[in-house]
């Protein structure tokens, strides 16, 4: 690889730069030994601190949100359907990135001024809230009708036949699709950067804007997350199992 | 125990239910059978309220919902009670054990402690022949056993009328008679039963009238052996030679 891009424009000054940019003398070796053993700390924490409680809450918040949004959707009220329809179309239909700015660069226009963290909550949790009502909308109406009908022939009535009977079949089945939105959001949370929130990225552009590694650090960045979701996919394989195990393959019919 | 009054239930255009009276008194087993499309399952989904009727009364064990006013959801679902029912296809709840199914109405719509509950579904489940299968979800049980669960399930309601729509008509053959053999033993103890069912031997043996249904009227109704061996109507003659 090497021989060939200096073959191709031996007298390519920027390119010769590059190469030896890259090219790992002792010393070099040395100054990336530094960077990492500085570096890691502060990602970690950034991570710790800000990454995962970040998605966390916002992933808590959101399925509330979520949960009520799909209620609203399959209810009988045409209002409560129209609310959740526009919000759940604005939501989707807009960048994550311009809701981000819209709440902390533009409510302060108008007088809300929300710090940085709270802010990256109440985005991530609006836009958990849309994605995943669709994902729990179409859990619930995946639920035969006869077992709402099962509910009502033991007297329960809506919400009791909700909670206790279609609820649980439900979320057993939005399980595989929501584990993949929460890791969607893990990795989303790194827009957070762009509105000052000290999350896993920011510190990796930090770090980078001082000693221009910018390679190195933001590949230790994009080794934080990856091993995050790792830990979650693993997590996420082995909560599956479990709900497979406990109402058999295809036991839902 | 059961009185339905002008019953009458339309899905949009499509009259269903036209005009019906018929009582059914305490203790006694009424087997209803008719033509498919003939609106036995509608009738039973009435009085379970499954199906909201247009118009008419249904009084059972002195209570009375009269739909040619409105009626809440609440008294709906008070009345639902009064009623036990079994469908064709058991709709049991996947998520909850053979106990788990019996003791959820209990302690969610009664407000039973859990000990009650599960000395009940106890008592139910050995009823129908299940105590080696109470702790057994519904996917790994024979349909002719879920199908008892969910007889059990109907009962610990402690309702007044038990209905049962085509309850054996899902299951293979051999298991038919597991879930008959509860239903005779519901109907010796004194139950009141409506029963659709193409089960005519369950329904010589067991009922104490025959009601055919068709078109939504009721044709013809009498004590089974004179509806089997001397049916009066064309289409209900029609009806038993198209069975043979
Ligand atoms: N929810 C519904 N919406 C529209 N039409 C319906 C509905 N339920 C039943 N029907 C119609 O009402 C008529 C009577 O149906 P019903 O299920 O009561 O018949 P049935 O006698 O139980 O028939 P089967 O023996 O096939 O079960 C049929 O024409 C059916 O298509
Ligand atoms: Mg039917």
């Amino acid at each position: 690889m090497k021989t060939v891009r200096y073959k191709r424009s031996p007298k390519n000054g920027s390119v010769m730069m590059y190469l030896n940019s890259i090219a790992l003398s002792p010393e070099r070796i040395q100054r990336l030994q530094e960077i990492a053993s500085t570096s890691i700390g502060p990602l970690i924490e950034g991570a710790i601190k800000f990454t995962i409680p970040l998605a966390i809450i916002a992933f808590i918040i959101g399925l509330t949100i979520a949960i009520f949004t799909a209620l609203a959707r399959i209810s009988s009220s045409k209002v409560l359907r129209g609310i959740a329809r526009v919000y759940v179309s604005i939501i989707r239909g807009t960048p994550l990135l311009v809701q981000l700015f819209i709440i902390f660069y533009g409510l302060p226009t108008i007088g809300i001024v929300i710090d940085p963290f709270p802010s990256a909550v109440i985005g991530f949790s609006l836009n958990v809230g849309a994605y995943a009502s669709e994902i729990i909308r179409a859990a619930i109406l995946s639920i035969p009708k006869g077992q709402w009908e099962a509910a009502y022939s033991i007297g329960m009535n809506y919400s009791q036949a909700l909670r206790k009977i279609v609820l649980p079949q439900a979320a057993r089945v939005s399980v595989p699709p929501l584990s993949n939105s929460f890791i969607g959001l893990v990795k989303d949370t790194s827009l957070a950067a762009t509105i000052l929130v000290a999350e896993t990225f920011r510190r990796a552009q930090e770090i980078a804007s001082m000693n221009y590694e910018f390679l190195f650090v933001y590949t230790m960045a994009a080794l934080v997350y990856w091993v995050i979701c790792f830990i979650l996919s693993i997590i996420q394989g082995r909560v599956e199992k479990r709900l497979d195990r406990s109402v058999g393959k295809g036991g839902i019919s | 125990m059961i009185t339905i009054e002008g019953l009458q239930k339309s899905f949009g255009s499509l009259e269903v239910i036209k005009n019906v009276d018929l009582e059914i008194g305490q203790g006694k087993v009424v087997v209803i059978i008719g033509p498919s499309g003939s609106g036995k399952s509608t009738l039973l989904r009435c009085l379970n309220v499954l199906e909201t009727p247009n118009a008419g009364k249904i009084l059972i064990d002195g209570k009375q919902l009269d739909f040619n006013k409105s009626v809440s959801k609440k008294s709906i679902s008070t009345f639902r009670r009064l009623t036990g029912m079994v469908f064709q296809s058991y709709n049991l709840f996947p998520h909850l054990t053979a106990t788990g199914n019996v003791t959820e109405g209990l302690k969610t719509v009664k407000g039973v402690s859990k000990e009650d509950a599960q000395h009940k579904a106890d008592q139910l489940l050995d009823k129908v022949g299940l105590t080696a299968h109470k702790d057994k979800y519904p996917y790994q049980l024979s349909g002719g056993q879920q199908q008892r669960v969910a007889i059990a399930r109907a009962l610990a309601m402690d309702p007044k009328v038990m209905l049962f729509d085509e309850p054996t008509s899902a299951l293979d053959p051999e298991l038919v008679n597991e879930v008959l053999h509860v239903m005779k033993d519901l109907a010796h103890e004194g139950m009141t039963m409506a029963v659709v069912t193409h089960e005519m031997k369950f329904a010589r043996e067991v009922a104490d009238e025959v009601i055919f249904i068709d078109g939504g009227v009721i044709v013809e109704r009498g004590a089974p052996s004179q509806i089997f061996t001397n049916p009066q109507h064309e289409r209900t003659k029609k009806f038993f030679s198209l069975l043979q």
